[in-house]
């Protein structure tokens, strides 16, 4: 029996203009609905909304005894205190520099992935080198971070093989200039083909007779990626481009905790790592917290206007 | 598809054939030469000798992680953490997924609920007042603490709710004349047709939470409460071994043991075989669930 045929429901409702909220609101059938978003509620409410009162940490000399009560408020002076400092721009750059190289390189060499991987015939061959490139995407930066730390050390395989061509040792995680490039390459080697999946999908959906019908009227093999294979991921390109926007100034926090150390600093310390050596290191919670919300700010308006962009542009929504 | 078989095009195949075997090797090599370290002995992975084959063959690396009662205490931490976090993951995922499938029309509010949930996925209070609200809520030193601030990964919420809308609305129909409430039908009806999205985000939040670490690194300082990745972060990362072993009341021979090279891949590689026995099934479904989450025309 269907709820809404229920007789106190009253029938007439078409003659109400407008019913208010809870008249409209047919509880007897509903009610398991709003129980079961309870939990999830709850979790956010505890672990994301009630977090962003303590924002307001950021206008004050927070002190942990006197607590978000007690604390004196100082206005904006912890923002101008960043920004004043000699460190922010350097923070800013290193942030934009690597976010932005790792999603060039990734994008692009994911993108090369799939291009290859679409022109392989020999489906055993295609799924080994599917299967090999994604896994590195499920380990975290911790076993990472340990095989790379082994692979660059002064005496690790890398300078092993340099040696080989007489190159080197190169002190890999104790030259600043290099280690920006180091986070970009092992970041790309981590998503890239994760990153190429998307990418794929693209491709597999191109129906093959337009290659053949390409390929009679006598396109060849370049020809036929050119005029057949990218204008088909051309969308895809496009909505990753615009879904990057939102990342950039995201340059991976993880990989760079593990990675680092004081010498690399000032080419590797970034907002988030900063935001961590601040308020958890040195118990800055009120500087660490406006740094926070800088980035926080920045990166909510970058990622609205990316998601928008994605919409609009791409036909891409997730909800 | 059309083949034309002249040298050139075979030419240009065997190009795409050695390109991608170097790129599957580039990311294979780095994994296979940690194995060969763990697998040869201390004075050849010392001595740097080791490339991509094991030298001196022996398990004795593994032998000593595995007799080690911190490296198995912390391993134990993670398997807790990993069957509660994918326990409570899982069923807060489905329960809020649900709802949320339904028309705004059919639950009154839906659109208001879900702009609570998009929002906190795109901005968040940072990292200090989320750990000065953890400390508020007692989760220093507490195993929930690893379990409870991610308990609804939003992103695999939006998956499940993706693909819970896709399931034609007829059989629910269909069930409700029969006189089914909303917890028959996600009950009998939508979870038995959504077996490959909820493997998947089973599977995501398995690995996730076996590969946390960050969250260990600042709310537990209790030895016995550490997770594995948390763990490995001081030994494999940092090398500081006497200063965190010691709390483990390790005795001193392990303390100098433990920043050899060849413990330390053996560290490396042990935590991997989880990720790599889940991998097959992992790989079987997230592909289809990544497809189904992410692009919707």
């Amino acid at each position: 029996m269907a709820v809404s045929q229920l007789p106190n429901i009253p029938p007439s409702s078409s003659r109400l203009k407008r019913k208010s909220f809870w008249q409209e609101v047919d509880l007897r059938r509903t009610w398991p609905l709003y129980v079961m978003l309870l939990p999830g509620l709850i979790a956010l409410f505890l672990f994301n909304y009630k977090p962003m009162y303590g924002i307001i940490i950021a206008f004050q000399d927070y002190q942990p005894v006197r607590g978000f009560s007690g604390s004196p408020w100082v206005g904006f002076a912890n923002f101008a205190d960043l920004f004043s400092r000699y460190e922010f721009p350097i923070l800013l750059r290193n942030t934009l520099i690597i976010a932005v190289g790792k999603i060039l390189l990734t994008q692009t060499s994911a993108l090369a992935l799939a291009l290859s991987l679409n022109e392989v015939r020999m489906m055993l061959f295609k799924r080994s080198v599917q299967t090999i490139v994604y896994l590195p995407h499920f380990l975290s930066w911790i076993i990472l971070g340990g095989v790379f730390l082994d692979l660059l050390a002064e005496s690790g395989a890398i300078n092993r093989i340099l040696g080989v061509f007489g190159v080197g040792p190169i002190p890999f995680l104790a030259e600043p200039v290099l280690f920006p490039p180091i986070l970009i390459i092992t970041h790309a080697w981590k998503e890239f083909g994760w990153s190429a999946i998307i990418f794929l999908a693209a491709l597999t959906n191109v129906d093959p007779q337009l290659h053949e019908a390409a390929a009679i009227d006598g396109a060849g093999r370049w020809q036929r990626m050119w005029y057949v294979t990218i204008p088909a991921v051309l969308p895809v390109i496009a909505l990753v481009g615009a879904l990057a926007l939102g990342q950039i100034m995201d340059a991976g926090f993880e990989q760079i905790l593990v990675l680092y150390n004081p010498i690399l600093r000032e080419s590797g310390d970034v907002i988030a790592t900063y935001v961590y050596r601040a308020g958890l290191e040195r118990a800055q919670f009120s500087l660490a917290t406006a740094v926070g919300l800088f980035q926080s700010v920045i990166g909510f308006i970058l990622i609205v206007i990316s998601r928008w962009l994605a919409d609009r542009y791409a036909n891409y929504r997730i909800f | 598809m059309v083949e034309n078989k002249t040298l050139g095009d075979k030419l240009v195949m065997a190009g795409f054939y050695t390109v991608l075997s170097g790129i599957a090797m580039v990311c294979l090599l780095p994994m296979i030469h940690i194995l060969a370290v763990s697998l040869s002995s201390r004075a050849a992975s010392s001595g740097n000798l080791v490339g991509l084959v094991p030298i001196d063959f022996t398990l004795a690396s593994y032998i000593t992680v595995m007799n080690s009662p911190a490296f198995v205490r912390a391993m134990g931490v993670s398997v807790v953490r990993v069957l509660l976090g994918t326990m409570i993951n899982v069923s807060v995922i489905i329960l809020t997924a649900y709802p949320l499938s339904r028309t705004a029309k059919e639950f009154k509010g839906r659109d208001i609920f879900m702009w609570f949930f998009i929002f906190a996925m795109l901005f968040s209070g940072g990292l200090i007042p989320w750990y000065l609200n953890c400390i508020d809520l007692g989760l220093r030193d507490n195993i929930w603490a690893l379990v409870l601030p991610g308990m609804l990964p939003i992103w695999s919420m939006l998956l499940a709710m993706n693909f819970f809308r896709e399931i034609p609305r007829e059989m629910d129909e269909a069930a409700v004349i029969d006189g089914a409430s909303h917890w028959d039908l996600l009950l009998r009806i939508y979870l038995p047709m959504s077996l490959p999205v909820i493997a998947t985000i089973t599977l995501f939040a398995m690995v996730n939470h076996w590969n946390q670490w960050f969250d260990g690194m600042v709310l537990i300082n209790r030895s016995d409460l550490v997770p594995l990745q948390t763990f490995m972060r001081r030994i494999v990362i940092l090398g500081d071994t006497v200063g965190f072993l010691s709390r483990f009341d390790a005795s001193l021979e392990e303390l100098l043991n433990f920043s050899d090279r060849s413990l330390k891949a053996a560290q490396i590689f042990i935590a991997t075989i989880p990720i790599i026995m889940v991998y097959p099934l992992l790989q079987r479904y997230f592909i289809h669930g990544i497809r189904l989450g992410a692009v919707k025309g």
